[in-house]
């Protein structure tokens, strides 16, 4: 479904991404995992458009994506919840909901799509009038992964979605993320500091370092990993 | 007591159509963080604009109402073009840069256009007919609000309120509100962030012209050098009600404009800018981020 061959990435003349390949099938939770700093969120956002790759494809579905603009790459399909969840500070939660479906036209579905993602959440359902800011941390990260929702993507992109939420709440949104997955068909590309939670949802992963992929297993495999568990897991 | 009145209406009048131009300051400011230094000269030039229709219109034969009607309108769309291409030339290939050069590049713009009209047309004040009709309604008030004042407020109000509808409901109001908040997740969402950035210089514009019209046939002459003066008030406004807030510009307009105007009545027509400047230090004393402005936005 998405495939990043040789692709590498700058900001300004510093390399961030260097030859990045990854390959991610239809209906797969795929997670890519490493330290801060290396290049995890950039590889979202060289799929995403805002930094573009300056070398290297993009293939979504097939077709090159790396040299569209960022809004023509969310009508393909893929939308992206980013890191620190970035939610429309003052516009209301609804409001929120409604530019995460931006680019659909089929307002009744839309709706329907919204009373959907209340029943998933109800506290956003109760909250729908209040602005963004006013919602706290783990609240913000459900709107912000149902903002994506909203677009009903075929790829999800969600950039560390456990950082800074109390355990029970991420156990929670793991569950959604798992029922995003099976539900909707939805495939998704996790990336996760929290190398122990991402592993035990996804199927297969990459690990990361300094702007290169050094590993790529199945996720029974990386957990099991020795060099993996020394620097990811603790254990 | 009727004094004070006609005070009042003088000042919301001229309020009127500060607000009118420093809407596009605040709306071009919320969006790309820039202050449009050419924004006043798009002002002028929706005048001369007007001007320039208003004398043709009528060589052909046009009634009254139509050549108001259809010269500010051809005004409007004119100077709507021109902020969009100066959005185009002077600010989109500096959308990246560091902040001090699209500034510089507003500036530079500002001079140009002004230049460009005074070599195009000419230094001196042109004359402009007063476009709007005597009411006759208004005759047994004359001494207190004229048609043009009447005029003036009520294609503000209008305007106001379909800026606040578009705002508020529209599909490309809240992408608007969006790209404000946080440009690279508008993108992320789907938002085309460079049509919207031009759809802002264009409402801008579009707003600007429309009081430079309203002002010109109020004041019943123009020249290159009127949206210098006009824009540097407007920015004021904006300043004084928060630059970056709607509401915000169109209470420091209407702020500004009262003040100058109970300045004029009361002390004198020399003391007005003392008085409008000096109310903008005390506001930014006390609320540096302006009336309704919010403190910058901690992003997490």
């Amino acid at each position: 479904m998405l495939r990043l061959r040789n692709v590498n990435s700058f900001y300004g003349n510093i390399q961030v991404l260097k030859n990045i390949n990854v390959e991610i099938s239809r209906g797969e939770i795929i997670t890519l995992i490493g330290a801060n700093g290396a290049g995890k969120t950039t590889t979202l956002m060289t799929i995403s458009g805002i930094v573009p790759a300056r070398s290297g494809e993009v293939l979504f579905m097939e077709k090159p994506i790396h040299n569209m603009r960022p809004d023509i790459i969310v009508s393909l399909g893929i939308s992206q919840v980013p890191e620190g969840r970035r939610i429309f500070p003052y516009l209301t939660v609804s409001e929120n909901l409604d530019m995460g479906a931006f680019l659909r036209t089929d307002s009744e579905n839309i709706k329907k799509d919204m009373e959907y993602i209340f029943e998933l959440f109800p506290i956003l359902g109760q909250r729908r009038n209040q602005p963004g800011k006013t919602l706290s941390g783990g609240e913000q990260q459900m709107l912000a992964i149902s903002r994506a929702i909203m677009a009903r993507p075929k790829l999800l992109l969600l950039d560390e979605p456990s950082l800074g939420l109390a355990p029970l709440i991420v156990k929670q949104l793991f569950e959604i993320i798992k029922k995003i997955n099976i539900e909707n068909q939805t495939t998704i590309f996790l990336v996760e500091q929290n190398a122990n939670l991402a592993l035990k949802v996804a199927h297969r992963g990459y690990v990361m370092e300094n702007g290169r992929i050094t590993l790529s297993d199945s996720a029974e495999n990386l957990f099991s990993n020795e060099n993996v568990k020394k620097a990811y897991l603790g254990l | 007591m009727e004094y004070f009145f006609e005070l009042i209406l003088g000042g919301l009048t001229r309020g009127s159509i500060y607000a009118l131009i420093a809407l596009g300051y605040t709306m071009v400011y919320g969006i790309v963080e820039l202050i449009n230094f050419a924004h006043g000269e798009i002002y002028m030039i929706g005048a001369f604009t007007a001007l320039i229709f208003t004398s043709v219109l009528t060589l052909l034969g046009f009634n009254e109402i139509a050549v108001i009607v259809l010269a500010s309108l051809l005004a409007v769309i004119y100077s709507s073009a021109y902020g969009y291409t100066v959005e185009k030339i002077a600010y989109k290939p500096l959308r990246n840069a560091p902040r001090l050069s699209p500034l510089i590049s507003a500036i530079g713009m500002s001079i140009f256009l002004q230049n460009y009209v005074l070599l195009a047309q000419t230094s001196d004040f042109l004359p402009f007919p007063n476009l709007i009709p005597e009411f006759e309604f208004i005759k047994p008030y004359r001494h207190i609000i004229g048609s043009p004042e009447i005029i003036i407020l009520l294609t503000t109000s209008i305007a106001m309120v379909l800026l606040t509808f578009l705002i508020k409901f529209t599909r490309i109001g809240k992408a608007m509100r969006a790209t404000a908040q946080d440009r690279n997740m508008a993108m992320l969402v789907g938002v085309n962030v460079n049509r919207v950035i031009s759809i802002t210089f264009i409402i801008g514009s579009a707003l600007a012209a429309l009081g430079g019209v309203l002002i010109a046939s109020h004041v019943g002459q123009i020249n290159f050098y009127i949206g210098f003066i006009a824009g540097i008030k407007a920015f004021t406004a904006a300043v004084l009600g928060g630059i970056g807030s709607i509401p915000g510009a169109v209470l420091g307009a209407l702020v500004l404009g009262l003040t100058e105007s109970f300045a004029t009545g009361y002390v004198s027509s020399d003391y007005e800018d003392v008085f409008a400047f000096g109310l903008l230090v005390l506001i930014l004393i006390f609320r540096p981020a302006g009336i309704l402005g919010r403190a910058a936005a901690q992003k997490v």
